[in-house]
């Protein structure tokens, strides 16, 4: 549609020309600048953001709880910013592409070395992060490259979690080896509800289940197509094909998991100890945890160091960073860490704090063994974990669904070799 | 609904405004006058572009840049993108998971499209009739159109569970309980476009029911009284006035089925084994689980591309139905 103008007063036209291009000019100018605004946001030298991914009720609340105690010890305001988990790392790079890093960033293990090759996370030592009391092993997890940038306040690890009621009920012990833990769950196996649950989903939930199997069988990252990672594919295939572990499983996510084991679909199942909270909604439920089953009796369960770590970005300014560096240290502490445990039903980092959290929850002692054996994803190839991550999710699943082991880890090996 | 332009409405039209005067020869400097309304006629359409410019050009020219540049973390740190020629493209084009996501993308798009459309076509030709309770069923239909996508893939899941889904507790009164319709390598994808059929109908029909109300209902009535068939009717009347409506359907349905990533992504991830990956889901994942931008670009701009050779299909389908 068109506006006709009808009359022929010049001067009215130019009015109604000059009122109109005016604001027009305005109004595509303003368009423009506020595209262009909304980066480089000013920091607020008092307030000090914790970018982490505790989106869940329950851990914002005791993260909060946790920087207020240490805003008030230390006199600064700090706040935190949750981003879903998967989130965390491309919020953090695009805060780094605007220069708007917040202060302090809780990464996963899996993540914290891709992150540090970039450059932009600072060497915790050197700020004066302590490291007194803390594990070889839980030092490695947050090291990369011999640099110790992230630091963990509390760790978990897989574990197998039984049903009491249905062990009892079947008198069947727990298992302790793959053989025992077949013929488990291939008893307990009956119409509507299985022996065994766990996540073989394409995502790093199934990966980071697969790993306890492939370590603990002397398998590893750096050769998926060795013979000692297709028996721990094959030990997979063989709960599936005695119909003791769901064909669902290539859609689980651990999440998944715990939905199964808690409406009594799987007498057992592989996971950890954040689930404990969900699981103890459901008072009629006497769950029993223990390490996961090894190849042979007598040898080591080594499972997968997971757990968030907290790492100062570079942001450009030391005395900001060395407040971080408080910060980081007071979330850190024993208390604190002890607090955070006990809550969130992890094991605390600093081995002290370790003792007090044994005598308190006396019942997840095997977890803190397993714990002790952990290995982390990324401590061999570093920012390359992602890349094999990636092709072992699509080895195991073609596995389940019908591939043999064999080729299947063999494509995933060259796949990692040829670099995609 | 139905679009006023090509309507055969016999409604008095309002009387047209009387032809624009000419200006008058007498105005002191008539140049500027009309360099003014040239300006004023941009003014009015510089918004627009500076926002077309803004948030479709620049990320689009942006895209396609990255896909030629070694674009990884660091280069949020740095700015430092060093150009690498084709080298993306290259590893891109070697990967099997590309092959495999493009014809895995195609079989979505067909198998949804024709699902989506035949359907919602039988739907559209069945509520053109009168009857009780019309309107309300057609209302009924639109749900699925209603409910955010990932809404629908997160229930699908559940219901498609092989174990604990109810489709399957209902298929087990049929002795066929045990398909495994997400959880298998050859069953996931068409789950999947069974799926996005479902969510697809509400669309099709509604816009090809708004087509039907424009076909004169005479015609109708003179192939009844040459004795024309149903089918013979549908045929020679109905889809050939209907062409330009099916023609913007398919094109619009197209557009949004070749980019799928939100529903694929809650229904099964790409899994299993990489079943369901399509160009949307291999596209993020190279950006955002690999963190290699540069293949993501690549894999984005392939899609743009796909598009873009429809939307011209589109516009010019446009243009023919404006005569």
């Amino acid at each position: 549609m068109t506006a006709h103008i009808t009359d022929g007063s010049r001067q009215r036209r130019r009015r109604l020309d000059r009122r109109v291009v005016v604001p027009l000019t305005v109004v595509s100018a303003l368009v423009g600048a506020v595209a262009l605004s909304g980066c480089g946001a000013q920091r607020d030298e008092s307030v000090f953001t914790v970018l982490n991914s505790s989106t869940d009720d329950s851990y914002h609340g005791w993260d909060a709880a946790t920087l207020k105690r240490c805003s008030k010890q230390l006199g600064v305001t700090i706040e935190q910013q949750s981003v879903p988990a998967a989130q965390v790392m491309t919020k953090s790079l695009r805060m780094a592409s605007s220069k708007s890093l917040p202060d302090i960033i809780q990464f996963d293990g899996s993540e914290m070395p891709t992150f540090a090759e970039t450059g932009g996370l600072l060497d915790l030592k050197k700020l004066g992060v302590s490291t007194a009391d803390i594990p070889e092993g839980i030092l490695d997890y947050g090291s990369y490259k011999g640099t110790y940038y992230g630091a963990a306040r509390t760790v978990n690890t897989l574990a197998l979690f039984y049903n009491k009621d249905i062990l009892d009920k079947a008198g069947l012990p727990v298992p302790t080896t793959w053989a025992e833990m077949r013929s488990t769950a291939e008893k307990l196996t009956k119409s509507g509800s299985y022996g065994v649950a766990l996540s073989a989903g394409g995502a790093e939930d199934g990966v980071y289940q697969f790993t306890p199997f492939m370590w603990s069988n002397g398998g590893d990252e750096t050769a998926l197509d060795s013979p000692r990672v297709v028996e721990a594919l094959d030990y997979w295939k063989s709960l599936i094909k005695d119909g003791s572990l769901s064909k669902s499983t290539v859609n689980w996510t651990q999440a998944d998991v715990n939905d199964q084991f808690m409406a009594g679909n799987a007498a057992m199942m592989i996971n950890g100890p954040w689930q404990v909270e969900t699981l103890n909604t459901k008072k009629n439920l006497h769950w029993g945890i223990a390490q996961i089953p090894v190849p042979e009796a007598g040898e080591d369960s080594v499972g997968p160091l997971g757990g968030g770590m907290l790492t100062i970005p570079d942001v450009g300014d030391t005395a900001r960073e060395k407040t971080s560096a408080k910060i980081v240290n007071c979330m850190t502490s024993e208390q604190e860490e002890v607090t955070y445990a006990l809550n969130s039903w992890m094991i605390p980092a600093n081995q002290k704090a370790a003792a007090v959290w044994r005598e308190k929850v006396p019942s997840l002692s095997s977890l803190a063994d397993q714990v002790a054996t952990a290995r982390s994803r990324t401590a061999k190839l570093g920012s390359g974990w992602t890349s094999v991550s990636l092709a072992l999710q699509s080895a195991f699943q073609s596995a389940l669904t019908g591939q043999s082991s064999e080729s299947a880890l063999k494509h995933a090996q060259q796949r990692v070799e040829s670099g995609n | 609904m139905s679009s006023t332009a090509a309507s055969a409405s016999t409604a008095p039209t309002p009387a047209a405004p009387a032809p624009e005067a000419v200006p008058a020869a007498k105005s002191p400097k008539p140049g500027s006058l009309k360099r003014r309304r040239t300006l004023a006629q941009w003014g009015f359409i510089a918004p627009a572009v500076v926002f077309m410019l803004l948030f479709f050009g620049y990320p689009l020219v942006r895209n396609i840049v990255m896909s030629f540049q070694h674009y990884t973390p660091s280069t949020f740190f740095t700015g430092e993108a060093p150009f690498n020629g084709l080298d993306n493209w290259k590893n891109v084009f070697q990967d099997d998971l590309f092959g495999k996501a493009l014809w895995q993308t195609i079989l979505f798009t067909i198998g949804s499209l024709i699902g989506q459309f035949g359907i919602g076509l039988a739907l559209a030709v069945f509520f053109n009739r009168r009857f009780p309770l019309n309107g309300v069923l057609r209302s009924l239909i639109l749900l699925p159109w209603l409910v955010p996508m990932v809404v629908s893939g997160v229930v699908w899941r559940r219901i498609l569970d092989q174990d604990t889904g109810v489709l399957n507790s209902f298929l087990g009164l049929f002795g066929a309980g045990d398909t495994p319709w997400l959880s298998s390598t050859g069953m996931a994808l068409i789950s999947v476009i069974m799926v996005n059929i479902w969510i697809g109908i509400p669309f099709n029909m509604v816009i090809l029911y708004g087509g039907l109300q424009e076909v004169p209902k005479e015609m109708y009535e003179a192939a009844s009284l040459d004795g024309a068939s149903g089918w013979r009717t549908f045929r020679s009347i109905t889809l050939p006035l209907l062409k330009p409506v099916i023609t913007v359907v398919l094109v619009l349905g197209f557009m949004s089925t070749v980019k799928i990533l939100d529903l694929v992504l809650a229904l099964t991830d790409g899994g299993p084994a990489d079943s369901t990956q399509t160009l949307g889901t291999l596209t993020y994942q190279n950006s955002f689980a690999q963190l290699d931008f540069g293949a993501g670009a690549v894999v984005g701009n392939i899609l743009i591309l796909i598009s873009a050779v429809f939307a011209v299909f589109y516009l010019r389908a446009n243009r023919n139905e404006g005569k």
